[in-house]
């Protein structure tokens, strides 16, 4: 058991370092819920991208380095230690690449991916419908089969990043007297198409980081199913341990905020009533770190993420929520002004909800990895 | 970097697991409390005897001059099946604070140590039933004589007021001895609520109420799942203090640990209801020690002011 680095990654992480030092916007971007937000960071996406920096762990191919787990981890500890900007192609790069590379052909990979790379094309996850929620099985939205492709029509609501983004990937149900989680298919699906219109909707901060998406009756072509239809469900589930588990919620993000929290707390004059919690916070940082290390050293191994990425998010959503309003209480009155703190706590109120509600997540705790009883969620 | 425990570890957790699995820890808890400490030293032998006496003991003197990565996989399984007496003051606190043909028996399993650590661990443990009894205080070594027997939460650990005696001279490495002594803390802890939560989870799964297993409610669910994802983020924390033995790092797995094991044992009670706070039922045993280990090697808040300072 160690935790020390080898000279290969060493030196990996020292170029990641001083390119993000030497790169990254002085001034932070608007949010990319707004459109001039949303123009900034497909610009930065760019950038990275140029330095080969925006998909570090893909093959070099599609515009990667052929990173290790490891070396993805550290790059993230250093991007978000370094303050760079959120990723806004996060939901193709973290949640449609994984699935694509496992389940995608090869004629995909080739004409999606560099463009996610760079952000050319900026994905908007499609899950959520108005009667679903976290039960995706229950999603009504219907595909149905035509000459080339399928036509799809229904509704897809609390999208991510719909409003500005170019397409969209989700599930839809392909066989009418299927139920639950049989006869679904994975589709992607362009959000300029004929047929689809994309309603915002203001999240908390009042930026359009939602959207509702509405089908009526739109054209996707074959060759933008992935996987065999019917079979959606299961190429789904790679996208959701994803989601859940290491990709998309990185312990760079964590660790780097609870640093500046405890910075905060010293300047604060180090007041005794926010002591705990700010310990606290950092201890969750530095306990989700090294657990990703072990994630890391398990997959390296061959092992495969299960159900543990439940754990994984339960932990981080509430040590998110944790760290911010510890960070409020300790601004006072200030915290009510909008600002980094005030942002990343809205920003973190949305963890213990997406991706599976906390709910959701403890009873695939309790029944898949400790063993006890199914029964009605 | 490879963060996950070698073969050879993992193995050696098995080799404990099997052997305590077949030995009664709980009555010979019980034994130790009422002052009879024949079945407890039958356990120290046998573990003796498996090496884990010998962990951190210097080859020069018999011992396997183990890491602290091993010092805990040892100590997390001692945790877990609630062995009694003063394992972590003469396995993982004594070897760093002598250079001494005493560690040869220390080894061996024939002695047994009580270490009071000022200002942390006021009250020596298990004095009565130890041969070497030392007081650190500031870098220095005393000898001490147990006083007055005091009572523990848990009365299976047996606390005594030590009186200091001759001075001993300076300790061969008193801060790393208080780092080891945490870590094995915090292993126990993390060994006991594991413990707790496989027992409730067993529980949960067989007894009924209303018809069905109470583990098939979603309320008593989630409170399991809430256990386990302290356990299984504390553990990281554990090792990572094992490789690295950074004061923050110690402190850091100390507090989760403890918190984890708390969660734990209230959790556990909870499941059980009014059995498990019956002196017959085994989560008794551990939800004392848990309150006793969540205070001893620094308090939570103490260690809570490491993280920040």
């Amino acid at each position: 058991m160690d935790l020390d680095l080898d000279e290969r990654t060493l030196a990996f992480r020292d170029e990641a370092r001083a390119w993000l030092a030497a790169n990254v916007p002085a001034e932070p971007l608007k949010s990319f819920d707004t459109a001039e937000g949303f123009a900034q960071h497909r610009e930065w996406e760019c950038r990275l991208a140029d330095a080969r920096w925006s998909v570090v762990s893909w093959p070099r191919e599609f515009g990667g380095r052929d990173a290790s787990l490891l070396e993805w981890v550290l790059f993230e500890e250093e991007y978000y230690a370094a303050g760079a900007p959120l990723r806004v192609n996060q939901n193709g790069i973290f949640m449609l690449a994984p699935t694509l590379f496992s389940h995608g052909t090869e004629e995909q990979q080739r004409r999606i991916l560099p463009k996610m790379a760079r952000s050319e094309e900026v994905w908007a996850q499609a899950w959520s419908e108005p009667e679903a929620g976290s039960d995706i099985a229950a999603l009504r939205s219907t595909a149905t089969r035509c000459d080339g492709g399928w036509r799809v029509s229904g509704q897809k609501t609390w999208s991510s990043r719909a409003t500005f983004a170019d397409r969209a990937f989700g599930l839809f149900r392909s066989d009418p007297d299927s139920v639950r989680h049989k006869g679904l298919i994975y589709l992607m699906v362009d959000l300029r198409a004929e047929g689809v219109t994309v309603r915002p909707i203001p999240q908390l901060d009042g930026e359009p980081g939602f959207a509702e998406i509405f089908f009526d009756d739109v054209f996707v072509p074959d060759q933008d199913v992935i996987g065999a239809p019917g079979e959606g469900w299961r190429v789904a589930m790679t996208t959701a341990n994803n989601e859940r588990g290491l990709s998309l919620r990185s312990p760079g993000r964590f660790l780097a905020a609870a640093d500046r929290l405890v910075s905060l707390w010293h300047d604060a004059g180090r007041p005794a009533h926010t002591a705990d919690r700010v310990a606290d916070a950092w201890i969750g940082a530095r306990a989700y770190q090294l657990y990703t290390l072990g994630t890391v050293t398990r997959l390296s191994d061959g092992a495969e993420l299960g159900p543990e990425s439940s754990v994984n998010k339960l932990f981080w959503s509430h040590l998110d929520v944790a760290l911010h309003e510890t960070a409020l209480d300790i601004l006072g009155p200030d915290a009510e002004l909008r600002g980094a703190w005030s942002d990343g706590w809205l920003f973190s109120l949305a963890g213990p909800i997406y991706g599976g509600t906390d709910q959701i997540q403890r009873s695939i705790v309790a029944e898949r990895l400790l063993g006890l009883p199914k029964g009605a969620r | 970097m490879r963060f996950a425990l070698s073969g050879e570890q993992e193995q050696f957790s098995r080799s404990l697991h099997d052997l305590l699995s077949g030995v009664d820890t709980d009555s010979a808890n019980r034994s130790w409390a009422a002052g009879d400490h024949g079945p407890g030293l039958k356990i120290w032998r046998r573990l003796a005897e498996l090496g884990v006496t010998a962990l951190a003991v210097p080859e020069k003197y018999d011992g396997f001059g183990a890491t602290p990565v091993d010092l805990a996989v040892g100590f997390e399984r001692l945790g877990y099946h609630c062995v009694p007496g003063p394992w972590t003051d003469t396995v993982a606190v004594l070897p760093s604070l002598l250079d001494d043909e005493l560690l040869t028996s220390v080894a061996s399993g024939e002695t047994l140590a009580s270490v009071a650590f000022a200002p942390h661990v006021p009250y020596a443990l298990d004095s009565d039933v130890a041969d070497a009894r030392l007081a650190v205080e500031k870098g220095r070594l005393r000898a001490f004589t147990p006083g007055a027997l005091l009572s523990s939460v848990d009365g299976s650990r047996r606390l005594f007021q030590p009186v200091a005696g001759d001075d001993l001279g300076t300790a061969l490495d008193a801060e790393h001895a208080f780092e080891l002594g945490c870590l094995a803390t915090a292993a126990q802890l993390l060994g006991t609520g594991r413990w707790l939560l496989d027992t409730s989870v067993a529980y949960a799964a067989q007894r009924k109420q209303y018809g069905r297993e109470i583990g098939g409610y979603q309320a008593v669910k989630h409170l399991l799942a809430d256990v386990a994802t302290g356990l299984a983020l504390a553990e990281p924390l554990l090792f990572g203090a094992a490789v690295t033995l950074d004061r923050r790092d110690v402190s850091a797995a100390k507090v989760a640990c403890g918190d984890a094991a708390h969660l734990a044992a209230r959790t556990g009670l909870q499941v059980h209801g009014a059995i498990g706070y019956t002196a017959e039922h085994a989560l008794g045993l551990r939800l004392t020690r848990v309150r006793a280990l969540v205070g001893a090697w620094g308090t939570p808040r103490f260690h809570r002011e490491r993280v920040l300072s």
